[in-house]
């Protein structure tokens, strides 16, 4: 109504534009913004070929390798699993079912050191689940990738979840009628409407995986060219006092993350215009 | 009362033609693998990493769990992680208002650019929201002459760890809110003003009655995040023991120190407050449902 009679004024009516803004303009200025361009001016001191030694040192170069292998098939894993409690969550009745659902949320609350030394002490070759493998866990990438699977699960299913709760029967019933039989309904009619999520869900877990860094120095074992994770070269440069070469590493961190970010939602964007309209 | 139990047998019996269809429900095996696969996951994954920490916790005994968690550094580490929520969660819940105030109430240039940055935090690696501060206030960077001309410490004290804290968990509040606020819109604020009550009266009348569940929510998270913080606080906190040390610090040196048992009895008090977290969370997700 407002908006009809008085299109300019309807936006004043309400007070504490300015100061609401200006707070927030402010507080994201000093705590986000200042400290990030910090990383960016402070590689400035370098001159490019340093820049590129520093980036491109093999130990560098292995890590990136190991961050980013250890997290996409994390991020894989939480996709298959996730999904699949999500769909059970969702559609099937079994005891504790809310217990079960509400500890799904459990990597988003415990401490992520915490997560750590749990995970390290049951798949360490002595721990509970480890001392029935023929092979080490902990103290190898398997481990990184126990330990960011862990953190990465609720953001899959908390993404999907809802979606299939929104998904209407009669969708599925048309998709029946119509003579498909439930793996077709599953795959043709279910699961384009999943997708959009599912992504999501992937790219949440995949980016908070890239950056983690409790969780996995405890299960990692840290050894140099084998174990060690991006964030942990940027850990150990600092407590070298390297600072320049920690901005460095950081550098190609957020670039990383950034254009990761970037690609996902073109992503998403064509898969909703593939799938929803 | 015959029709109703009539009806209640026709929808029995719907239902039964409904569970019965196979072409809508998959076959019982599938189903029961699904339900085991998901289980066993959550088992491997979630269940046993929390049954571990409580048995190794009290391995050595009942003495042995409270000496640990009565042990002078342990209490500063509570204490000093305490602290550092107490200042860092009420600031970023404000700014969360704030912002969801200013982002979802009124149309400006600029929004979505301002709502990525709100975002950034999330995107940033902890390790790396810990660096800026040391490039900030440490002895080499923009401030670092400054501040130890004036004897001020940031970095490798409190002010240091609380920074960190408040960047990474930033937008917790902040993304609970404006999505909400946005589905709420502001015709009953502008109702409210047009009547003539005034823009405090309004916010504390109209929109916060409307919003506390959602903020109660995000508060919830922000502290959960802001307690464990690991990655960040390790790299402006300069592990001194008994007085930059948080708790997830405190479990990392004892871990080290091959004290497994000291280690997760603090450990399982942090997966206490994890627990209790959740349980809250659920009552709030069940009360905001139903109100």
């Amino acid at each position: 109504m407002s908006s009809l009679i008085m299109p300019k004024k309807s936006r004043r009516i309400i007070p504490g534009f300015h100061l609401s803004l200006g707070y927030t303009m402010l507080y994201v200025s000093l705590l986000v913004l200042l400290p990030l361009s910090m990383i960016f001016i402070h590689t400035m001191s370098l001159s490019w070929s340093a820049f590129i030694d520093i980036i491109t040192e093999p130990r560098a170069v292995a890590s990136y390798k190991i961050s980013f292998s250890t997290a996409l098939i994390a991020g894989l894993l939480n996709v298959i699993f996730g999904t699949v409690i999500a769909w059970v969550l969702v559609r099937y009745q079994f005891p504790f079912k809310r217990i079960i659902d509400g500890l799904v949320d459990l990597p988003f609350a415990l401490p992520t050191a915490v997560a750590g030394i749990a995970l390290t002490s049951l798949y360490a070759p002595n721990g509970w689940i480890g001392q029935f493998f023929d092979f080490k866990i902990a103290f190898t990438p398997l481990g990184i990738i126990i330990a960011l699977t862990f953190i990465g699960l609720p953001f899959v299913v908390r993404t999907v979840q809802p979606v299939l709760q929104n998904i209407s029967a009669e969708v599925e019933e048309a998709s029946a009628s119509l003579g498909a039989n439930r793996l077709q309904t599953f795959r043709r009619v279910i699961l384009p409407e999943l997708l959009p999520a599912i992504l999501t869900g992937f790219s949440l877990a995949f980016a908070r995986a890239l950056g983690e860094y409790g969780s996995v120095v405890f299960i990692a074992g840290n050894m140099p060219m084998k174990t060690e994770i991006t964030p942990l070269i940027i850990m150990t440069k600092l407590e070298q006092y390297d600072y320049a070469g920690a901005t460095a590493i950081a550098v190609v961190m957020l670039v990383t993350s950034f254009l990761l970010l970037l690609t996902i939602n073109l992503i998403q964007w064509l898969a909703n215009r593939r799938f929803v309209h | 009362m015959e029709q109703s139990t009539a009806i209640q047998q026709a929808s029995n019996v719907k239902n039964k033609a409904a569970t019965k269809s196979a072409a809508l429900q998959e076959p019982r095996i599938i189903r029961y693998t699904l339900t085991f696969i998901a289980l066993a996951f959550l088992a491997f994954f979630i269940v046993l990493p929390l049954v571990t920490i409580f048995i190794t916790a009290f391995q050595k005994g009942v003495d042995v769990y409270f000496a640990a968690i009565t042990h002078p550094d342990a209490l500063a580490a509570i204490k000093l992680t305490l602290i550092v929520v107490v200042i860092a969660v009420p600031l970023n819940a404000i700014f969360g208002v704030m912002a969801a105030w200013s982002l979802t109430k009124f149309n400006f240039k600029g929004k979505n650019l301002l709502l990525t940055i709100v975002d950034l935090p999330f995107a940033v690696s902890p390790v790396i929201a810990g660096l800026v501060f040391i490039l900030l206030f440490g002895s080499q960077g923009l401030f670092g002459d400054w501040l130890f001309a004036n004897d001020i410490k940031i970095v490798f004290a409190l002010p240091g760890i609380v920074l960190a804290t408040i960047f990474v968990t930033l937008p917790f509040v902040a993304r609970e809110l404006i999505p909400l606020m946005q589905t709420q819109g502001t015709s009953e604020e502008e109702a409210s003003i047009s009547l003539g009550a005034s823009g405090f009266k309004t916010f504390w009348y109209v929109t916060l009655p409307n919003i506390k569940w959602g903020l109660f929510y995000g508060l919830i998270l922000c502290n959960a995040r802001a307690i464990g913080e690991f990655g960040a606080v390790s790299v402006v906190s300069g592990h001194i023991r008994g007085m930059t040390n948080t708790m997830p610090l405190h479990i990392e040196i004892l871990y080290n120190e091959y004290q497994f048992s000291a280690a997760f009895a603090v450990a399982s008090l942090m997966s206490v407050m994890a627990i209790f977290t959740l349980v809250v969370k659920d009552i709030i997700a069940w009360k905001s449902k139903s109100s």
